[in-house]
């Protein structure tokens, strides 16, 4: 009631309802694109900006770290000429004699050009092939349970909201318990269960051992079957979660004044939930969902490890362990890029999902 | 007797995006102590920028406000003083006071902030206050504010408010959001006060009809411009300018509707 | 049932048709069922009239939202509708008993018959909808038969009448001012041409310039369409201008109810006159504040 709007300096318009005049927002409705471009444009600044703050940390990583990794690399392997240990010292930026500053901007043309150093661990491969070879895996299965995950959580959150009170309400505390089960133990009871017991699925690994991967139905066929277990194991761990978060949104939400006129507008049960109530409660869920699409890449090493997966979650356990830091760097790189990434979706799905930002500055 | 200037003030917020909007546009009047202005606006009118300059929640993009003679200070120990002697009472009885506290605790908090009187007095002094709003200290002081009615809670803010002796009031639409029946109490109650410490009020509302009974000035706001200032009878009864007449226009007035309706006061 | 002209079966058929009365609330009790229970409609009895403007005023905490409420079968858990009927006199000749309603027929008798204003549009339209499609909702589950085209254009007549204008039918509500809100919920409320709409404090929220103006335009679409109305507040004077009966209730019981100048000039109960001197008179002698 008493709100401050303040008043528009510009003349009123002739003709326009006087009623109006001296309150929020008249003029933005005409010839306004439904596309929020000021607010994405800001937003990508911003993350431009941390893009820049992350490359430039990440550069400065192993150079904080005891241990020059080339000695001990050409300890074990003495067939590298000079030139190549020198060069590798450039890649690593170990590379004394030039200044900080020249090795800074060497390390960005190395990274314009695609060149994220090779791996030490990996016989010298470029760490890009290393990487891109062990993050499909990563992103298509826990990137395929996540979204199995998300899906039933936020839908059975919905439903279990909307008919508080009624038996569904045990799925919650049910669902949160499988939640807190160490994953491991989750991961090896599985296995324990259905692998070595039952024989249903196979106890390991991507792909049956010795089988080249290629793109045909057996192939495929195969990748599901072993994917099968550690993705089902993720989606219980996860479950209670997703359910949790959008049952209490949509508690709250059923209690929002447009949900009582809805209801007295006549509207069938179904469309109060779906169009009214779920459409509002979702849009926090949308955003942690975007969030942990950034965690996806940073891989679940326990899962990887339980199932002895091939993704970057051992890979980056594996270079840490022995001192790779070029695969190190470029794991974090690829790790803080696909966050970023996420940060944006995540932007991007509300600005469109909810009016309200588009009109407000961020 | 204590004399609040607000001389040509004029309020520019910068929106992002929307340019530049006019709060206030050269605003000027004279509170005294022992009087009431009613400040009558509707939403957008300026009237909340005008209680937050006051408080120095915002500064005025020009002009001055001067409590008797000196501009309001900035900072330090001369602000606190200042705060000491302009106080507010809000419109929502229960957002004002923290859930988590008992009455004892908000009335006493300004007397030792304040120091207003010496510590060994203090309990003394809330009881003091609580009496003063026609409260039983007895039953009230150890509650919490949501066992009370809004009514009493907004007594309560009364007396928090008047805790540091202050001798402006600055009171926001202190009754629209209680009950009906009690608001004449509540502002009943104001106007003693007033009357018995000597305050200057400021009082500050879209409704008409109490701001006639409650104040001697009214000051009608427009978008940010005064458009009518008057003694409280000429401006309700005899409106010059034409926003005042529409505001007189659109307030119920029963009285006047019947009158017109059935002349012999009779039959329908 | 057949007969001549004269005879009574058909004479009570014809009066039946168009009876006077729209809604016929009898002995009609709500109780909150908390511990300890809370009656919140003690036993209310009225007849509202087709076409009237009834007041309904009082305090909070007496009952007039949950009678409105109740007698829509609005009300959530843990309100339960004790004894009383509801009776709505179609203006078919049909005459429906409200509680004995299933919910599917319930559903269908919802905004169709008797439709709803709510206060504080703030809140009350869904926020990521744009206006447009939250009136073209009631079209499409209670009109099925209307194509999107018709719709569309129901929806812009819709907002042309109350004054929003049909260019606003994509606008979202954060994006309309507080009386513009009010006033899509009226078109809301008048889209299946109701008989009868309840109003609960319509225009509380909101400047006396702009709700002047609504109520003006209320009155006028009561005029135009021929629907009644009950009209809940605190604001009596506001009541006693618009209203052509008004209810006073206190504590879940109607104290009064009469004419609108009958309350002002000779009010009969003391909580009444308690109510009408609890406002001061804009324009009548001062002195109920003492300075």
């Amino acid at each position: 009631m008493t709100a401050v709007q303040p008043q528009l300096t510009e003349p009123i318009e002739p003709g326009r309802d006087a009623l109006d005049v001296g309150t929020t927002a008249t003029r933005a409705v005409h010839g306004r694109s439904r596309v929020p471009w000021r607010f994405l444009g800001s937003r990508a600044l911003f993350y431009l900006f941390t893009l820049w703050a992350a490359i430039t940390i990440n550069f400065f990583l192993p150079r904080m770290m005891k241990g020059d990794a080339v000695t001990q690399y050409l300890a074990r392997n003495r067939n590298v000429s000079p030139e190549a240990a020198d060069a590798l010292r450039a890649l690593l930026g170990l590379d004394t004699d030039k200044s900080l500053l020249q090795q800074y901007l060497d390390y960005w043309s190395h990274l314009l050009r695609g060149d994220l150093g090779v791996s030490l661990l990996h016989g010298l491969r470029p760490v890009t092939e290393v990487i891109s070879q062990a993050l499909p895996w990563t992103i298509g299965l826990v990137g395929f349970a996540t979204i199995v995950s998300f899906t039933i959580g936020t839908v059975g959150g919905a439903v279990i909201g909307w008919r508080r009170g009624s038996r569904l309400d045990a799925l919650i505390p049910i669902t949160t318990f499988l939640s807190t089960i160490p994953y491991f133990w989750l991961g090896l009871l599985a296995i324990a269960v259905f692998s070595v017991n039952l024989r249903w699925f196979p106890i390991g690994k991507a792909y049956g051992v010795g089988v080249r991967p290629e793109w045909s139905l057996e192939f495929i066929g195969q990748v599901i079957h072993h994917g099968t277990l550690p993705a089902l194991t993720i989606v219980i761990a996860s479950l209670g979660g997703w359910m949790l978060g959008m049952r209490n949104m949509m508690l709250t939400v059923l209690d929002e004044d447009y949900i009582t006129v809805a209801q007295a507008k006549g509207m069938p049960n179904s469309r109060v939930l779906w169009r009214y109530a779920a459409r509002n409660a979702v849009l926090p869920q949308i955003q942690s969902f975007a969030l942990s699409i950034g965690f996806i890449v940073g891989g679940t090493i326990v899962m990887e490890m339980v199932f002895s997966y091939p993704g970057i979650g051992k890979l980056l356990l594996d270079a840490t362990n022995a001192k790779d830091y070029a695969l190190m760097q470029g794991v974090f790189l690829v790790i803080t890029i696909s966050v970023l990434v996420a940060n944006i979706l995540a932007d991007v799905a509300y600005a469109f999902l909810d009016p309200r930002t588009r009109q407000t500055e961020a | 007797m204590t004399v609040l200037d607000f001389a040509h003030v004029t309020k520019i917020y910068n929106v992002r995006g929307a340019g530049q909007m006019k709060a206030l546009d050269d605003v000027s009047f004279t509170l005294q102590s022992g009087r009431t202005i009613g400040l009558v606006g509707q939403s957008g009118s300026g009237k909340s920028t005008i209680a937050k300059i006051l408080t120095q929640l915002e500064r005025p993009t020009s002009g001055d406000v001067l409590l008797d003679g000196a501009p309001i200070p900035q900072r330090g120990q001369a602000l606190r003083r200042y705060r000491q002697q302009l106080r507010m009472v809000f419109q929502d009885p229960f957002a004002s006071l923290n859930p988590y506290h008992s009455i004892r605790y908000h009335i006493e908090r300004p007397l030792r902030l304040d120091g207003v009187v010496p510590a060994a007095q203090t309990e003394a002094e809330v009881r003091r206050l609580l009496e003063r709003v026609r409260l039983d200290p007895q039953t009230v002081i150890d509650r919490r504010p949501h066992e009370l009615s809004g009514g009493q809670r907004q007594r309560v803010a009364i007396a928090r408010a008047l805790a540091s002796r202050p001798k402006i009031l600055v009171a926001d639409e202190p009754v629209s959001m209680l009950d009906v029946s009690i608001r004449l109490g509540v502002l009943n109650l104001l106007a003693d006060l007033q009357r018995e410490e000597g305050l200057g009020v400021l009082y500050i509302t879209h409704d008409l009809a109490t701001a006639r009974h409650f104040s001697d000035e009214i000051i009608v706001l427009n978008q940010g411009r005064i458009v009518e200032q008057g003694t409280a009878d000429d401006v309700i009864l005899r409106p010059q300018d034409p926003y005042t007449r529409e505001l007189r226009a659109a307030s119920p007035d029963p009285e006047k509707h019947f009158a017109a309706q059935s002349p012999t006061g009779g039959l329908r | 049932m057949p007969g001549g002209s004269g005879s009574p079966a058909s004479f009570l058929h014809e009066s039946d048709t168009m009876t006077d009365t729209l809604l016929s609330v009898h002995d009609f009790s709500v109780v909150y069922d908390v511990e300890p229970p809370v009656a919140a409609v003690k036993n209310v009895s009225l007849d509202l009239r087709r076409g009237e403007i009834l007041g309904l005023a009082g305090e909070s905490g007496c009952g007039k939202t949950t009678l409105a409420y109740g007698v829509q079968r609005l009300l959530k858990a843990p309100a339960v509708i004790t004894s009383g009927s509801v009776v709505f006199h179609d203006a078919s000749g049909e005459s429906i008993d409200v509680n004995g309603l299933d919910p599917e027929q319930m559903r269908r008798f919802r905004w169709d018959k008797v439709s709803m204003v709510f206060q504080g549009a703030m809140n009350a339209l869904n926020p990521v909808a744009p206006i447009g499609a939250q009136l073209e909702d009631v079209f499409d589950v209670h009109r099925p038969e209307m194509s999107a085209r018709q719709r569309r254009a129901e929806v812009k007549e819709l907002l042309e009448i109350v004054k929003v204008g049909a260019q606003r039918i994509r606008s979202f509500p954060h994006e309309l001012s507080g009386g513009m809100r009010q006033r899509v919920m009226i078109a809301m409320a008048l889209a299946l041409r109701p008989q009868l709409m309840v109003m609960d404090e319509p225009t509380t929220a909101l400047d006396v310039l702009v709700q002047r103006e609504i109520l003006r335009q209320i009155s006028q679409l009561r005029h135009e369409f021929g629907f009644s109305v009950i009209f809940i507040t605190h604001d009596l004077p506001l009541l006693l201008e618009i209203s052509d009966r008004i209810a006073i209730m206190r504590d879940g019981e109607i104290v009064e109810l009469d004419t609108a100048e009958r309350i002002w000039t000779h009010p009969k109960d003391e909580y009444t006159r308690t109510l009408l001197s609890s406002f001061p008179r804009l324009t009548g002698e001062r002195g109920v504040v003492v300075r």
